[in-house]
C-alpha cells in the first residue's frame, strides 16, 4: 500500500527530497561550497530524469486527487529535463552567488507545483499546484535584489498572477456552483453549456491564458522577460509555458469537451491575436530578451493553434512540440544567458561579429533561431508541422493559412539577429570566451535535441501512443 | 426563518468581485492594488461558501476549497509585500507609475 503510492509519486518525491535536503544544508551547522551543492543538485535532477524512464503501472491516489499515467510520467519527464538543463546552463551564474541554495529551494518548488498541477484530478489540487508553482516564480523574478529592472519586474509579475488567479478562482467557484463538485471526471459528466457554465469556463480560460500569455492577457510577459535574471526567463518561457500547456490541453480535451463547439472559436481568436501580435511586437525589439520573450508569446499562438484540432493528433503535437521548444528555446537562451553572465551584453548590436570570436556559440545560436523559426532540418519544422496538420484536421485552412503566414513574419526577426552574429561587425565585439563543461554539456544536449530530434520519428510515434484522444 | 436567498449573496459577491477589479485598474499605489486582489479572492470566498450551504449542504467541498484561498491569499500577500519593500528601496516610491523602466 505504502510502497504503491511512493512509488507512483517517485518524481515528486524525489524533488521534495531535494528540497528539504537544502533546506537543511541551509539551516546546518556545516559550510558547504557552492560547487558541491549544485553538483548534488544537478545529479540527482538527473536521477530524476532517470526514474521517469522507469515504467510504473497507472494509479489515481488520494480519492482521485492525483493522477497518475505513461502520458503524465512523460511530461513530466520532460519537464524535468528542462530544469535540469536550465540548472546545467546557469553554473557559471550561481557559482559566484551567494543565494544558490535559497535559488534552488524556490526553483524546484515551482517544478514541484508543475508536477502535481499536471497530475491534479481535482480543481482544488490543480488550484494548489498553480499556487505553488506561481507564488515562488515570481519571488524567483526578484532575485537580483538590488537591480531595479528584476524588482519592477518581481511586482508586474505577482500582480498580474494574483489577479489571474482571482479569475481563475471565480471561475471555479461558478462552475463549482453549477456542478455541485470538484472533481474533474464528475464536472465533465455534470456539463451541459448553459450560459451560467460558459461564464465560469470563460473566467477559467482567462486565467489560463494569463498563464500561456495568449494575446489579451500578454502584457506582463515583456516587462517580467526582461526584467528578470535571465535563468528565470528561461524558465517561464519554457518549463512554467509547457506544465500550463500541458494542464490546459488535458482540461480542455477532458473537461471540458462538452463545450468543444464553444472554446473551439475562441481558442481559434486567441491564436491568430496571439500569432500577429507578438510577431508584429517582436519585429521592432532591439533587444535580445524582449525578442524572445514576443517570440515565445508568438509560439503560444502556435501552440493554440494545434490545440484547436481537438482531436488525439493535437495532444501528441503539442507534447511534441514543447519538447521540441524547450531544446530550442533553451539553446537560444542558453547563449544570451552565457554571453550576458560573461560580458553584461545584451542588445542585438552586442552580437555584431560574435562569429568571428565565438564560432560555437554563434551556431549554436543560429541553429536555436533556425529550430524556432521552423527552418526544415531542425526540429522546430517538424514541431510546427504537425501543429498545423492537427489544426488542420478542422478543416479551416483560412486559419492555418494565416498560422503559415506568420511563420514567414517570425523569420524577419530570427534572421535579423542571424545576420548580424554572421555578417556585421563592430569596432568592439565580444572576446572570446571559454566554455565551462556543464554549461558545454547543456549546450550540446541542446544542438542534439534540435539536430536530432527531427530525424527520429518514433518519438512522435511514442507520444502519440500514449496520449489522450477526444 | 426568513432566509436571505442565494440570489442576493451572489449580487454581494459579484459586486465585490468588480469593485476588486476596478481597484486593481484605476488605483496606482501597489498596496492598494493588492488589496483590491484580495477582495477579489473574498469575493470567491463567499461564492464558496453561499453555494456550499445552499445548493451542496451535504458535502463540505466549497468550505474547504475557501480555507484553502485564505491560507494561499495570505501566502501570496506575504510574497507581494516583501516584493514592494524591495522595490520601495530600490525606487523610494510605491507607486506603480514610478516603476516604468521597461516599456513597449
Amino acid at each position: 500500500m505504502w510502497a504503491d503510492t511512493i512509488l507512483s509519486l517517485r518524481q515528486e518525491l524525489l524533488v521534495a527530497v531535494i528540497i528539504f535536503l537544502l533546506l537543511f544544508i541551509k539551516v546546518g551547522a556545516a559550510a558547504y561550497r557552492t560547487e558541491v551543492i549544485l553538483h548534488l543538485v544537478n545529479l540527482l535532477l538527473l536521477v530524476n530524469f532517470a526514474l521517469g524512464f522507469w515504467e510504473y503501472r497507472d494509479s489515481i491516489l488520494f480519492n482521485g486527487m492525483f493522477h497518475t499515467n505513461k502520458l503524465l510520467v512523460l511530461e513530466k519527464n520532460i519537464l524535468n529535463l528542462g530544469t535540469l538543463i536550465i540548472s546545467l546552463q546557469a553554473y557559471s551564474w550561481l557559482k559566484d552567488h551567494r543565494q544558490a541554495t535559497e535559488f534552488y529551494i524556490l526553483l524546484l518548488s515551482t517544478l514541484m507545483g508543475f508536477f502535481f498541477m499536471i497530475s491534479s484530478g481535482n480543481l482544488l489540487m490543480f488550484y494548489l499546484g498553480l499556487e505553488l508553482s506561481t507564488i515562488p516564480l515570481t519571488a524567483l523574478s526578484s532575485f537580483d535584489l538590488e537591480k531595479r529592472q528584476s524588482s519592477e519586474a518581481a511586482m508586474k509579475f505577482i500582480l498580474s498572477s494574483a489577479f489571474s488567479s482571482g479569475l481563475l478562482l471565480f471561475g471555479i467557484s461558478l462552475l463549482y456552483g453549477a456542478t455541485g463538485t470538484l472533481s474533474f471526471d464528475i464536472i465533465a459528466q455534470r456539463l451541459d453549456g448553459s450560459a451560467f457554465q460558459l461564464f465560469a469556463f470563460i473566467l477559467i480560460l482567462s486565467g489560463f491564458a494569463f498563464k500561456i500569455s495568449a494575446v489579451p492577457f500578454h502584457l506582463w510577459t515583456a516587462d517580467v522577460y526582461e526584467g528578470s535574471p535571465i535563468t528565470v526567463t528561461a524558465y517561464l518561457s519554457v518549463i512554467s509555458k509547457g506544465a500550463v500547456f500541458f494542464i490546459f490541453i488535458q482540461t480542455l480535451y477532458t473537461v471540458f469537451k462538452p463545450m468543444a463547439g464553444n472554446w473551439y472559436r475562441i481558442l481559434v481568436l486567441l491564436s491568430v491575436l496571439t500569432m500577429v501580435t507578438g510577431n508584429l511586437f517582436a519585429l521592432r525589439q532591439n533587444k535580445l530578451k524582449r525578442l524572445l520573450a514576443f517570440s515565445s508569446i508568438a509560439q503560444s499562438g502556435f501552440i493554440l493553434a494545434g490545440i484547436t484540432g481537438s482531436s488525439r493528433a493535437g495532444d501528441a503535437s503539442v507534447i511534441y512540440f514543447i519538447l521540441v521548444y524547450i531544446f530550442s528555446n533553451l539553446g537560444a537562451f542558453g547563449v544570451v544567458s552565457f554571453i550576458s553572465t560573461q560580458t553584461g551584453r545584451e542588445s542585438i548590436d552586442d552580437y555584431k561579429g560574435l562569429y568571428a570570436t565565438n564560432p560555437l556559440l554563434s551556431w549554436i545560436m543560429a541553429l536555436s533561431l533556425f529550430s524556432l523559426a521552423g527552418i526544415p532540418p531542425t526540429a522546430g519544422f517538424f514541431g510546427k508541422f504537425f501543429l498545423l496538420m492537427a489544426g488542420a484536421g478542422k478543416g479551416n485552412y483560412v486559419f492555418i493559412g494565416i498560422a503559415a503566414l506568420n511563420m514567414v513574419i517570425s523569420l524577419y526577426y530570427y534572421l535579423r539577429v542571424i545576420k548580424a552574429i554572421f555578417m556585421d561587425s563592430q569596432p568592439q565585439p565580444i572576446g572570446k570566451l571559454k566554455i565551462p563543461l556543464l554549461p558545454n554539456i547543456a549546450f550540446l544536449v541542446c544542438l542534439g535535441g534540435i539536430v536530432v530530434m527531427g530525424l527520429m520519428g518514433w518519438v512522435y510515434d511514442y507520444i502519440y501512443s500514449l496520449s489522450i484522444g477526444f | 426563518m426568513n432566509q436571505v436567498p442565494l440570489s442576493h449573496i451572489l449580487f454581494v459577491s459579484t459586486a465585490l468581485f468588480f469593485i476588486g477589479m476596478y481597484g486593481l485598474f484605476t488605483r496606482r499605489n501597489m498596496i492598494t492594488m493588492l488589496m483590491s486582489v484580495e477582495l477579489i479572492l473574498n469575493s470567491v470566498n463567499i461564492n464558496f461558501v453561499a453555494f456550499n450551504r445552499y445548493l451542496y449542504a451535504d458535502k463540505l467541498e466549497g468550505v474547504f476549497f475557501t480555507l484553502f484561498i485564505v491560507a494561499i491569499a495570505a501566502a501570496e500577500a506575504a510574497v507581494a509585500i516583501a516584493i514592494i519593500i524591495n522595490l520601495y528601496r530600490n525606487l523610494h516610491s510605491i507607486d506603480v507609475e514610478a516603476a516604468d523602466e521597461m516599456k513597449f
